[in-house]
């Protein structure tokens, strides 16, 4: 009944809209993920209504401000100064009606929130300013790679403080706490490439902790997955630390190019002789790099703030030498 | 001065000694008034700075770590600084005990002792912004800001000292209220913004207590590493965010709910008519003071909270919209009818229902659990609360100030310059945080420092940017002619007599400016709503 009811009201706020809902909207980001839909119902169900209410408001006021602008002689025309039914009256139809946009938020979160069983499992994890996702196979990459039409289970955990996890076009937002996974799905409906940010505040480069979501056509993703794992294991070394380069995020703090970004560039870094925090200083070699990156706050470079994580239980000794020949490499 | 106006609490008794240590809630009132407007003017330098930076995609005028700085120190100043003390301490303060026709309020020395507790906690603000700015948003969400090594102990500091201020102003009202009531003002009888002033200060003694409580607790964390909410020492992050907002959400009523009094004054006397259902708009303001305690879960429907605390979280939030529909509604039949004078207050209660409609009916996209999930975190946050805290308590504000001026200075300001302020205001409003609820919709995040990674899919976000930050220059030409058209009424304004608008209230009752002693209230108080014995004025 109540659906039914809801159901009328959009239909009559999307003629107010403008807009169906498979065509683009002009509020909401082209729809991409099959609960989309159910969202986005309800967000013209509550475009219609508080358009009305809104006109209804001004209208109101500016109609009595103008008919009953104050003239010379006369005064106020006599009125009630209440009326107990009317009043009940206003309250009571406001209250039917967040009810029935209560019911439809409602039944499109429990959509949102019920992960369907067979869900194909990808791990996230968050931190300052990147993302990295884990597939099953054990492949891993800073954007995130699902297949069309099937639904996607993200796990997902912070290494340092709350990010968010937010995907305009699927209609996905959760946050990533550290301490405690939190999990979010949706099923993408077209193939192509959309964005995801990082929704929750998280300092420097708050703004530029992206990904791309890659949303692969029927079939095309498991071959894109075999490829991706096929082609570490034929790696150089050099090659090995260029990737996790990039899946570990080191790009959001360090440069390759000689631009000083949060952290000192690696450009020409090995053999360079840098200065710390405390006066002292020391040439960069193998072991100085090793101690960098599993205990960074040990020895902070002069001019930079000490906000680097360490990287000690993630990354093993055969991943942190190739990390230094890539470094290495970079002359 | 055009003409000599008679002593009165301004002018007696002279010196600046007298005005620091007065006991006068009028002169408490008038130094609240200068120093919540010095505030405002900071926080308007912030938020010029930020929008100016945002004017053009990349870096503008500073960079990310500047940028972050400045975004929280506007949120900080603009929450604790302006418009959580701005009506209650200013306009409460100076029209509480007129209204009731008493000496001053219950407690004065403890009134006195807000105010310095404010401009303490405001010193430990500018202290932060000194000592190496504080770049966590407002909000101090942890581990964010345990982890931070800008200055959160100090302005935690100045926020914890703030919240004692605040909960002074409100002891203060809720003990007079009770006890100074004048005879024959029942509670039924009460100016509805003294109602208002009583629920928010319920809200304020109930729920300061607890920021209080949890900015100590982040204290605690940061300075002895106690694992409270940091995960790592076996803490909770989350945790802070239910106390937090167990606060920070009544906190939106501290604002909302005085400017909704001040609301149901002005409007009736430029109606000339009684309020409508005065009981309904009364008794509002409590159920929104008690309902609005039970609703700040949904600032975490995308926090990992469990489904059934965010359905039952949001089901509360729609409840709570419901007094405030009834009171929309009320104020609209209290016009219906009347001899409408469109003077300045009037004019700024016309663009509060207008600017708080679309905060309020935005407020319900937020409520609802599935449409939260793509607005949250978005600039429809921030646009959406623009329009409450501005277009609702700021706007009422300033309708406050145009009616009470007269007789808070015993001048008349210029009516079609503060009207054409109000105007500049209004547009400049809209031309500012309109575009950010279709941004956010189309999922702009807040708390961004560039937009450049969005104009692949959204190049239309660079003009909706410029309009915004065009809009912000705009805003702030508005409130400087309607300040400079206020203030230079001290010295060319003509004399206000006792009661220029023919009000019925008792405050309009001794003469413009009141003299230093209040005067006693009459044997019995009529009905504050009572127009049938008052003249209608002339039109201006
Ligand atoms: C959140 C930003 C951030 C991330 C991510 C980050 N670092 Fe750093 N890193 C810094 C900063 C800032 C410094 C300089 C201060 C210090 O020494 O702690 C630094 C210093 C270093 C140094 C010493 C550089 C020098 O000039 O002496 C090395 C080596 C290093 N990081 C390696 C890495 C590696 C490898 C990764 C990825 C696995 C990484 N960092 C990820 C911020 C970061
Ligand atoms: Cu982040
Ligand atoms: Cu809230």
């Amino acid at each position: 009944m109540i659906g039914c009811w809801s159901n009328a009201v959009s239909i009559g706020s999307v003629v107010i809209a403008g807009a169906d809902l498979q065509r683009e909207s002009f509020w909401l980001p082209p729809p991409a993920s099959s609960t989309a839909p159910a969202v986005d119902s309800a967000f013209l169900l509550l475009l219609g209504i508080s358009t009305f209410f809104f006109a209804l408001i001004v209208l109101l006021g500016l109609w009595f401000a103008i008919r009953y602008r104050r003239r010379p002689e006369t005064g106020p025309l006599p009125s009630p100064s209440h009326n107990t039914a009317l009043e009940v009256l206003w309250l009571v139809i406001p209250l039917g009606i967040v009810g029935v946009i209560f019911y439809h938020g409602f039944s499109g979160y429990l959509q949102l929130r019920t992960i369907p069983r067979q869900a194909y499992e990808i791990e996230v994890v968050a931190r300052k300013w990147s993302w990295l996702f884990s597939y099953p196979n054990g492949h891993k990459d800073e954007n995130l790679h699902v297949p069309v039409d099937k639904p996607v289970r993200l796990v997902m955990r912070s290494e340092d403080v709350i990010h968010g996890l937010f995907i305009p076009a699927m209609r996905v937002q959760m946050d990533v706490v550290p301490g405690r996974y939190t999990r979010a799905w949706f099923r993408a409906t077209k193939p192509g490439e959309y964005n995801l940010w990082c929704s929750q505040y998280c300092g420097t480069k708050h703004f530029d902790m992206r990904a791309l979501v890659i949303v692969h056509r029927p079939g095309e993703f498991e071959t894109w997955l075999a490829d991706a794992a096929k082609a570490r294991e034929t790696l150089s070394p050099v090659e090995r630390g260029r990737e996790l380069y990039r899946i570990n995020g080191c790009w959001s703090c360090h440069s390759i190019d000689g631009t000083a970004g949060t952290g000192p560039t690696f450009k020409g870094l090995f053999g360079r002789e840098v200065q710390f925090q405390d006066g002292t200083s020391s040439v960069v070699d193998e072991n100085y790099i090793r101690q960098s990156i599993l205990d960074p706050q040990a020895k902070v470079v002069r001019g930079y703030q000490p906000v680097m994580n360490t990287y000690r239980g993630i990354l093993s000794d055969e991943e942190i030498s190739a990390l230094i020949a890539f470094i290495k490499s970079l002359q | 001065m055009t003409e000599s106006l008679p002593i009165n609490y301004l002018t007696y008794p002279r010196g600046l000694r007298c005005w620091l240590l007065t006991l006068d809630h009028k002169r408490i009132g008038v130094m609240y008034l200068v120093s919540v407007a010095a505030a405002l003017v900071l926080g308007l330098l912030f938020a010029l700075l930020m929008r100016t930076e945002l004017i053009a995609p990349g870096r503008t005028i500073m960079g990310e770590d500047t940028y972050n700085r400045v975004f929280t120190v506007h949120g900080a100043v603009m929450i604790f600084l302006v418009v959580i003390p701005g009506i209650p301490a200013v306009l409460g303060n100076f029209f509480l005990p007129l209204m009731l026709g008493a000496k001053d309020v219950a407690f004065p020395r403890l009134n006195l002792a807000s105010l310095y507790l404010w401009w303490i906690g405001a010193l430990f603000l500018l202290l932060t912004l000194a000592f190496g700015g504080l770049d966590t948003g407002w909000t101090f969400y942890t581990p964010y800001s345990t982890s931070t090594n800008t200055n959160v102990l100090a302005a935690v500091t100045g926020v914890f000292i703030l919240g004692f201020s605040s909960i002074f102003t409100a002891l203060n009202f809720i003990v007079s209220i009770h006890t100074l009531r004048p005879p024959g003002m029942t509670w039924r009888r009460m100016p509805l913004f003294l109602w208002g002033l009583y629920a928010t200060g319920l809200i304020q003694v109930l729920a300061t207590p607890v920021l209080g409580i949890t900015l100590l607790l982040l204290a605690i964390e940061r300075i002895l590493g106690l694992g409270i909410f940091d995960s790592t020492l076996g803490g909770d992050p989350v945790l802070f965010q239910h106390f937090f907002w167990f606060y920070a959400h009544p906190a939106v009523y501290i604002v909302i709910l005085p400017g909704m009094g001040i609301i149901s004054e002005v409007i009736p006397v430029f109606s000339r008519k009684p309020i409508f259902g005065y009981r309904f708009i009364a008794y509002s303001s409590v159920a929104i003071a008690l309902i609005g305690f039970l609703v700040w879960g949904h600032h975490m429907f995308v926090a990992g909270q469990s489904v059934l605390a965010s359905t039952i979280f949001s089901a509360l939030t729609f409840l709570v919209a419901i007094p405030s529909a009834v009171k929309v509604f009320n104020w609209l039949a209290t016009m219906y009818k009347g001899s409408i004078e469109l003077a300045a207050p009037m004019i700024y209660a016309l663009i509060f229902l207008f600017l708080f409609g679309i905060g309020g009916l935005t407020g319900l996209f937020l409520g609802t659990l599935s449409v939260n999930v793509p607005l949250h975190n978005t600039h429809f946050v921030v646009a959406h609360f623009h329009y409450v805290i501005i277009g609702g308590a700021v706007i009422a504000f300033l309708a406050g100030l145009h009616y009470w001026w007269p007789k808070m200075f015993g001048r008349m300001y210029n009516q079609t310059w503060a009207r054409i302020s109000a105007l500049l205001i209004f547009v400049a409003f809209n031309m500012t945080f309109f575009p950010l609820f279709i941004m956010g919709a189309r999922g702009l995040v807040r708390r961004y420092y560039d937009y450049s990674a969005f104009l692949g899919t959204n190049p239309e976000f660079t003009l909706y940017n410029q309009l915004a930050t065009i809009g912000g220059y705009l805003l702030v030409t508005g409130l400087v002619s309607m300040a400079t058209c206020l203030i230079s009424s001290l010295w060319t304004g003509r004399p206000a007599p006792a009661n220029p608008w023919n009000a019925p209230g008792l405050e309009w009752q001794c003469s413009s400016p009141p003299p230093p002693e209040n005067p006693p209230p009459p044997a019995q108080v009529g009905d504050p709503y009572d127009f049938s014995q008052l003249a209608v004025p002339a039109t201006l």
